[in-house]
């Protein structure tokens, strides 16, 4: 293979605090220079000049439906999905079937994750055995494996049991491991199927209320704070939520946050016509939630950009808005609709984008080279996308790699565009035409 | 074209009187002098009035009542009236939707409401169809999408939905390219219900405008209240919410007062709406016991004595004699609940007729 110079590209990397044109040369899986006016002779050269390079992004929240429901996503069909979405490692949510509640699963996962060459995977263990939310799975053995596993979540149920819930916090600490909650009161969000309030009323549907995730979030922050151990508090979506992960913050306690894009672009008035591609849980809330997870993004608050891309079929999905399951795709979709919603609207600048993208997930995970975050520096490992900021196209979301057609952007006219993603040097992803 | 051409009647022949003129919009009515300025406005209203009506047909769909503006809904109630009057005649029966099949695809156990609609159909010579959840496909696992698309294969004119889940119309609307007609979804809505409850209302107390109207009962999950608010509110009805906070939706629309003493409510109030009360939501906790609610909430004949001379009690139906309200009361002369049935076929012929129109050829 030869050599391959990347020319011209504004290269942003938040690993080396980097904002400069320069160019790139990739060979051997590596990024081997990095400089000004580089030769071409006898590299492949690809000219990006008024494009944007970065390292490859990270998913800290993805649903691969593998085991268990294969006809809806697989390893192979979201991880590519992942790459044409820019993301080079993504991790997996324990919620399949079975789930991930074991060292020999996880590993399985992760080996096949290896052979297909595109995105890594970093699976999120389960907390409880099963699922069930009663006894701790076997998180010290998932982390030993090859899986490496170092977060844990029973993703889709909240863990109801407080106790339960220390223990699995002071158990992790362990190996320094991360639990992430998904801050929801199962018996405040009972039947509900959109944001309690004007719209639950107007919709006749039985409203999820804020509450239900802010009870969770203050308990689990008492809990984290108490043990000292790290919580990760997955797609925030209330504006109380993160005032308090800010104070918590402020206080020392170890906590980070995530946010996914349909929360800090959508609001629960872009529910049309019981459409079930709007369903998704968290609910989508109101404009001043938006506003609030928006400003702590561009702030810190909130660490991390992650999809919840959750994959299911049309015939589960097209039904009356009551039956149909929770969740829309969102890998291939995520930086174009924030680089058009945010960063051309002035909300938050490309860099802090990226860097909520790359750096902000790696910091959850407490990632480090070589498994994730060389960046843009000679000698790290060449997982790299170029982004096309000026591209202006469609959404289709029949197009997409994933298996998912619930996508909520479907149709929508953006601005910026993944063109390219090279995964440890090779070609994952490249639109031709564009690059 | 959806209504008699003027100076025709439902048979094509005879004058029928109170379809012709139709309905002015009340901007008119303000300008009906005698100068040349106010006759050009009057025709210009006119025009606009036929637009609005064609409007209606052109629509095809009854979902909710804010589908309908404020000229319509007066349109749907006069038609109706004229309804009612055929249905005071020895042969109830008029030909306007002859060769039109209406479908009654009904998700939820109801008897009133689908005979109403049927027996609305059946007088304007529609054919009818039932379809019911219980002995169709649907126990076969069916989709709604796939009945929808069966349906329309099929070549019907209209349906008439009713289903447990909100919303289940407006995905009807997406896949069928038919009039589709809410005969109630979820909690969300019940327009032909606050339709007919206006009609009872007008019929009874004359003119709506100013007068004030008490839900009471289970709001929270009414889409009988849901609908009914919108319309009264359309109608410059004072609207009253009564109910425990545990029945009442955390967002109350703008222009509806909240409360939670029945008998303080009572001697202001014009209309008395009580709403059905299902067992369920004591086990959901939303009320201690029922003989708590029966003693704080039910409209009794003690706390019919403290309400207006003139009031007027109604109930969607079924009724909980007994729980929400007592029997008696149910059979005092201030009850509206069987003239609500009456206005039920009355308004249903009009939405149908003014919905399916009546074909190319006129009547």
């Amino acid at each position: 293979m030869p050599e391959l110079l990347i020319r011209g590209a504004r290269v942003i990397d938040p690993f080396q605090e980097l904002d400069e044109v320069l160019d790139v040369v990739v060979a051997r899986g590596r990024v081997v220079e990095v400089g000004k006016d580089l030769p071409g002779k006898g590299r492949e050269v690809i000219e990006a000049e008024g494009k944007v390079l970065s390292p490859g992004f990270l998913d800290l929240h993805v649903h691969l439906r593998e085991p268990g429901r294969e006809d809806e996503e697989t390893l192979r069909s979201g991880l590519e999905a992942a790459v044409r979405g820019g993301f080079t490692a993504v991790c997996c949510m324990p919620n399949t079937e079975p789930p991930l509640d074991n060292a020999p699963l996880v590993e399985d996962l992760v080996l096949r994750a290896r052979e297909l060459g595109l995105a890594d995977l970093f699976p999120v263990g389960c907390v409880s055995q099963g699922r069930k939310g009663r006894e701790l799975a076997e998180m010290g053995l998932m982390h030993r494996s090859q899986a490496r596993v170092r977060a844990f979540s029973d993703d889709g149920d909240g863990i109801a049991d407080a106790g339960l819930m220390r223990r699995a916090l002071e158990y992790v600490k362990a190996f320094d491991g991360v639990v992430v909650s998904h801050p929801e009161d199962a018996d405040l969000s009972l039947g509900g199927q959109v944001n309690e309030g004007e719209v639950s009323w107007a919709m006749g549907l039985r409203g999820i209320p804020a509450l239900a995730e802010e009870v969770i979030v203050a308990r689990d922050l008492l809990l984290a704070e108490e043990t000292g151990a790290r919580l990760h508090l997955a797609h925030l979506s209330t504006a109380r939520s993160v005032r308090m992960v800010r104070e918590a913050k402020a206080r020392g306690v170890r906590v980070t946050a995530e946010v996914t894009p349909h929360h800090l672009v959508l609001t629960e008035k872009d529910i049309r016509d019981y459409d079930p591609v709007f369903k998704v849980n968290p609910p989508l809330r109101t404009r001043q939630d938006v506003e609030e997870l928006r400003r702590a993004l561009a702030e810190g608050v909130i660490d991390a950009v992650a999809t919840d891309h959750a994959p299911h079929s049309p015939e589960e999905k097209e039904v009356e808005f009551d039956y149909a399951p929770f969740g829309v795709v969102g890998m291939e979709s995520a930086f174009p609709v924030l680089h058009t919603e945010l960063v051309e609207k002035g909300v938050l600048d490309l860099v802090r984008l990226i860097t909520r993208l790359t750096s902000g997930p790696a910091r959850v995970l407490g990632l480090r080279p070589p498994e994730y975050g060389g960046g843009v520096a000679v000698g790290a490992r060449a997982d790299l996308v170029v982004l096309d900021l000026e591209s202006e196209w469609t959404i289709d979301a029949y197009s997409f790699a994933s298996r998912g057609r619930n996508c909520p952007f479907h149709g929508w006219r953006v601005r910026g565009r993944v063109v390219l993603t090279l995964k440890g040097g090779r070609v994952v992803h490249r639109m031709e035409g564009v690059l | 074209m959806s209504f008699p051409p003027p100076g025709r009647d439902f048979y094509g022949r005879l004058p029928f009187d109170p379809m012709v003129p139709p309905p002015k919009p009340a901007r008119v009515r303000e300008v009906t002098g005698g100068t040349r300025k106010n006759r050009a406005a009057t025709e210009k209203a006119r025009k606009y009035q036929r637009e609005e009506v064609v409007e209606l047909a052109r629509r095809r769909h009854l979902l909710d009542v804010d589908d309908l503006e404020g000229e319509e809904m007066e349109h749907i109630l006069e038609t109706a009236r004229s309804f009612s009057e055929v249905m005071r005649r020895p042969i109830k029966k008029v030909p306007s939707l002859r060769g039109k099949t209406v479908v009654n695809l009904f998700y939820e156990p109801s008897t009133r409401t689908r005979l109403s609609f049927e027996v609305a159909a059946k007088r304007l010579s529609a054919d009818v169809l039932n379809f019911t959840a219980s002995t169709s496909s649907v126990e076969k696992g069916e989709s709604l999408k796939d009945t929808a698309l069966t349906l329309r294969a099929m070549g019907v004119d209209a349906v008439i939905v009713r289903h447990p889940a909100a919303g289940a119309p407006w995905l009807l609307r997406r896949w069928l390219d038919v009039c589709v007609i809410n005969a109630g979804d979820g909690m969300h809505a019940h327009p032909t219900q606050a339709l007919l409850d206006l009609f009872t209302m007008r019929e009874r107390l004359g003119g709506l405008e100013g007068r004030t109207i008490a839900y009471v009962g289970d709001i929270l999950h009414s889409r009988v209240a849901r609908s009914g608010f919108k319309a009264c509110l359309a109608m410059g009805m004072r609207v009253i919410a009564v109910a425990p906070p545990t029945l009442l939706p955390s967002f109350v629309p703008p222009g509806v007062e909240v409360q939670h003493d029945l008998d303080e409510v009572l001697p202001r109030c014009d209309v008395l709406y009580i709403l059905r009360i299902q067992k369920e939501r004591q086990t959901e906790g939303r009320f201690p016991s029922l003989q708590e609610y029966v003693s704080l909430y039910q409209l009794n004949m003690e706390r019919l004595g403290k309400a207006r001379p003139g009031v007027l009690v109604m109930h969607p139906g079924p009724m909980n004699r007994g729980v929400e309200i007592a029997s008696e009361v149910a059979d005092a002369p201030h009850a509206a609940i069987t003239s609500q049935v009456a206005a039920g076929v009355a308004v249903r012929m009009a939405v149908l007729f003014l919905l399916l129109g009546s074909g190319e050829g006129g009547v």
